[in-house]
C-alpha cells in the first residue's frame, strides 16, 4: 500500500462531524465496531464484578455477604448481561463489523446505517434492564432463562428486562441480515465464495441463526408479557396453559443462540492458527462447511435442556440422538486446527497462546455436554454445578477466551498500536489457573450433588467451595492484568506495522489502523484466503 | 430495480386485485369461524392464512420476479420452521 495513501486520515482521527458526534453518529462499520466493544468492555466488567460477589457469599455455608433474595437477583443479571449483551453479540458485532468488509474487500458493511441502529437498540435494550432494577418491585430474580410460572408469577420487575431482550433481539437480527447481505453483494472482484477467510464463513453461517432463531424468542417474551398483563393462559398451567411449551420455545431459541455464541469465536481461530503456524489450514472447505451444519443441527437438538422437564420419552430419546450428531462437525474442527499445526512452523505469540487456551478448555466443555446429552447421566447432574461448569468451560473458556484471543491479534490493526506481549502472555497462566481452579471444582461439586442457583449449602461441599471462590479471584487478577496491558498500550503503545505477524488475509494488506474507506483501490482476489507461499521464505512481516 | 435484470412493473390493477382478495379471505375466516369444523377448524384457518401469505410475499414483497436466491432464502426460513414443528410434535403427540 503506498505511503501517500496511508497518510490520509485514518478512520480513528477522521472527523465527520464536531466531537463525539462524528462516532455516535458514525456509519462507519470500523468506528461501529469499536462503540460495540467499548460497550460491551464495560457490561462485561459489571457483570464480572456481580459473579465474583456471588463467589464471594458462596464462600460459607449460610450467609456471608448477602441474603437469599438478594443472591437471586445477582445470578438472573449476570446471567443476563452476560448472555444478552457480552456472549451473544460479541465477536460479531465487535469483529464482525471490523473486519467483514476488510477480509471480502468491501468498503463498508451493505447497509451501514442499519449497523449504527442495531448498535442503539443493543445500547436502548442495555438501558431497559439496568432502568428495571431501580424500579419499584425491585431487580427481576428469575434466572435468565424466565421459566415459567415463576416469571409470571414472581412480583419483581420482570417486563422490563424482558422487552429489553426483546429489543436487543432486533438488534441481532438486523446485524445478521446487513452480515448476509455484505457477504452476498460486496465481495471484491474474485473473492468468491471458496476463497472468503474462514471467520467469515463463520459469520456468514452465525447471521442466518440470528435471522431465523431470534425471532422464536422475541414472540415468546411477548407471550409471557401478554400472560402477565392480561392473564391469558399460554404457558401458566393454573390458567390453563403449558409451562413445557415455554421451555420448548425459549430453547428454540437460546439452543440456537450458542452456536451464535461459538460459531465466530471458531471462526476467529480459524484465522489465528493459520498465521502463527504459517501454513494454510488443513482442511479449509470441510471448516467451512462444518460451521454450516453446525448453524443447520443446532436447530435440531433445544430439548436437551429439558430432559426432566416431563416432555415425552419418544422426545427424549430423539433430542439426545440428535444432540450426540451436533458433536461431529465440531470434532471435525478441533482435529483440523490440531492438524494445521502439525508440521506447521510455529511461533508462539500471545494470540495463539490465547488459542491454545481456548482447545484445551472448550475441548472439556464439550465433552461434558456428551454426558449431559445422555439421559441417564443428565437425570444425575441436570441442575447441578456440573451445568454450570459445562456452559462456563464452552461460553468463558470458548467464546470468550477467542474474544480475547481475537482481542491480542486484531489490536495493532484496530489501534495502530502494540501491546507488550510479555504481559499479555503472562496474564495466560493467571486465567487459566484461575478459571480451572473456579470452574473444575464446579464440575465435582455438580457430581456430588451441589443444586445450582441456592445461596447456601451443607457443610461438607465447603472446601470445593472455597478453591473455586480462591479460584475466582486469581481469574480476576488476570483479567486486569490482560485489559490493563491493552489499556496501557492504547495510550503507550509503540505504532503497529501493517502487518506484524505475517497473516495473509486482507486485512493485513491496509494500513494500521485503516484508513476510512479501508481500500483505496477495491482489491482483486486471486488465490485462497492462507496462500502463505509468497509469503514464506521472506522476512516480510516479521518484527 | 437492479441493472441486469429486467424490470417488471406492477400494475397498480394487479395490486388492487390482490388487495381485494386478502379482504375477502379475512371475512372468509371471519364467517366461517363461526361454523363449528371440530378438529379441523384450526387447519382450515391456517390454510387460509399460509394463502395469504403467498399472495403478500409473492406480490407486494416482489418475490415472484425475484431472482431465486429470494426464493431459496425463504424455503430454508420455511424448511425450518417445519422441521420445528415436526420435532416439537414428538413431544406434543406422545405424552
Ligand atoms: C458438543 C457440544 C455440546 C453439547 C453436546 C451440549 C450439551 C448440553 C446439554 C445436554 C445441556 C443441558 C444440561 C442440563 O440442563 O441438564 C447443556 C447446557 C448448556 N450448554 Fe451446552 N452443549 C454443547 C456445547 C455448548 C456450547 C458451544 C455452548 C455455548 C457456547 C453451550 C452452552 C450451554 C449453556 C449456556 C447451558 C445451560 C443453560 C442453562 O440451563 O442455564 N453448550 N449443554
Ligand atoms: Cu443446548
Amino acid at each position: 500500500m503506498n505511503s501517500n495513501f496511508a497518510m490520509m486520515n485514518n478512520y480513528l482521527t477522521y472527523k465527520s462531524k464536531p466531537g463525539i458526534l462524528s462516532w455516535l453518529l458514525s456509519t462507519d462499520h470500523k468506528r461501529i465496531g469499536l462503540l460495540y466493544l467499548v460497550s460491551m468492555v464495560v457490561f462485561f466488567w459489571v457483570a464480572v464484578t456481580l459473579g465474583f460477589l456471588m463467589k464471594l457469599e458462596m464462600l460459607t455455608p449460610g450467609k456471608t455477604i448477602v441474603d437469599a433474595q438478594t443472591y437471586n437477583t445477582l445470578f438472573t443479571l449476570h446471567g443476563m448481561i452476560m448472555i444478552f449483551l457480552f456472549i451473544i453479540p460479541g465477536i460479531p458485532a465487535v469483529f464482525g463489523n471490523f473486519f467483514l468488509p476488510i477480509q471480502i474487500g468491501a468498503h463498508d458493511v451493505a447497509f451501514p446505517r442499519l449497523n449504527l441502529l442495531s448498535w442503539y437498540l443493543y445500547i436502548i435494550g442495555g438501558l431497559f434492564a439496568i432502568v428495571s432494577l431501580f424500579l419499584q418491585g425491585g431487580p427481576i430474580d428469575t434466572g435468565w432463562t424466565f421459566y415459567v410460572p415463576y416469571s409470571i408469577r414472581t412480583t419483581t420487575n420482570v417486563i422490563l428486562p424482558l422487552l429489553g431482550a426483546f429489543i436487543l433481539g432486533f438488534s441481532s437480527i438486523l446485524t445478521g441480515i446487513n452480515f448476509i447481505t455484505t457477504v452476498h453483494r460486496l465481495r471484491a472482484p474474485g473473492m468468491t465464495f471458496f476463497r472468503m477467510p474462514l471467520f467469515v464463513w463463520a459469520l456468514y453461517a452465525t447471521a442466518w441463526i440470528q435471522v431465523v432463531a431470534t425471532p422464536v424468542v422475541g414472540i415468546t417474551i411477548v407471550m409471557v408479557i401478554v400472560e402477565r398483563v392480561f392473564h391469558v393462559g399460554i404457558f401458566d398451567p393454573a390458567l390453563g396453559g403449558d409451562p413445557i411449551l415455554f421451555q420448548h420455545l425459549f430453547w428454540i431459541y437460546s439452543h440456537p443462540a450458542v452456536y451464535i455464541m461459538i460459531l465466530p469465536a471458531m471462526g476467529v481461530v480459524s484465522e489465528i492458527i493459520p498465521t502463527f503456524a504459517r501454513r494454510t489450514i488443513f482442511g479449509y472447505k470441510v471448516i467451512a462447511f462444518s460451521s454450516l451444519s453446525i448453524a443447520l443441527i443446532g436447530y435440531f437438538v433445544w430439548a436437551h435442556h429439558m430432559f426432566t422437564s416431563g416432555m415425552s420419552d419418544t422426545s427424549r430419546m430423539v433430542f439426545s440422538l440428535l444432540t450426540f450428531l451436533v458433536a461431529v462437525p465440531s470434532g471435525v474442527k478441533v482435529f483440523n486446527w490440531v492438524a494445521t499445526l502439525y508440521k506447521g512452523s510455529i511461533e508462539l505469540r500471545a494470540p495463539l497462546i490465547y488459542v491454545m487456551m481456548f482447545i484445551f478448555l472448550f475441548s472439556i466443555g464439550g465433552l461434558t455436554g456428551l454426558v449431559l446429552g445422555s439421559l441417564s447421566t443428565d437425570i444425575h447432574v441436570t441442575d447441578t454445578y456440573f451445568v454450570v461448569a459445562h456452559f462456563h468451560y464452552v461460553m468463558f473458556g470458548g467464546t470468550a477466551i477467542i474474544l480475547f484471543a481475537g482481542l491480542h491479534y486484531w489490536f495493532p490493526k484496530m489501534f495502530g498500536k502494540m501491546y507488550n506481549e510479555k504481559v499479555a502472555i503472562w496474564a495466560t497462566p493467571l486465567i487459566f489457573i484461575g478459571f480451572n481452579m473456579l470452574y473444575f471444582t464446579m464440575f465435582i461439586l455438580g457430581y456430588l450433588g451441589m443444586p445450582r442457583r441456592y445461596w447456601s449449602y451443607l457443610p461438607e461441599y465447603q472446601t470445593l467451595h472455597i478453591i473455586s471462590t480462591v479460584g475466582s479471584w486469581i481469574l480476576v487478577a488476570g483479567l486486569v492484568l490482560m485489559f490493563g496491558n491493552l489499556i496501557h498500550a492504547l495510550l503507550k503503545g509503540k505504532p503497529a506495522e501493517t502487518n506484524p505477524w505475517g497473516g495473509v488475509t486482507l486485512e493485513w494488506t491496509v494500513p494500521s489502523p485503516p484508513p476510512v474507506e479501508n481500500f483505496e483501490k477495491i482489491p482483486v482476489v486471486e488465490n485462497g484466503p492462507y496462500d502463505f507461499s509468497t509469503i514464506n521464505g521472506e522476512t516480510n512481516g516479521k518484527n | 430495480m437492479e441493472q441486469g435484470q429486467k424490470p417488471h412493473l406492477i400494475t397498480y390493477g394487479t395490486y388492487v386485485l390482490v388487495w381485494l382478495s386478502l379482504i375477502s379471505l379475512t371475512l372468509l375466516t371471519v364467517t366461517i369461524s363461526g361454523v363449528d369444523y371440530g378438529r379441523i377448524a384450526l387447519f382450515i384457518a391456517l390454510v387460509i392464512a399460509f394463502v395469504k401469505s403467498v399472495l403478500v410475499v409473492s406480490y407486494f414483497m416482489h418475490i415472484k420476479f425475484d431472482e431465486a436466491i429470494f426464493k431459496f432464502f425463504i424455503l430454508v426460513a420455511l424448511v425450518t420452521l417445519a422441521s420445528i414443528f415436526i420435532l416439537t410434535s414428538t413431544d406434543i403427540f406422545f405424552r
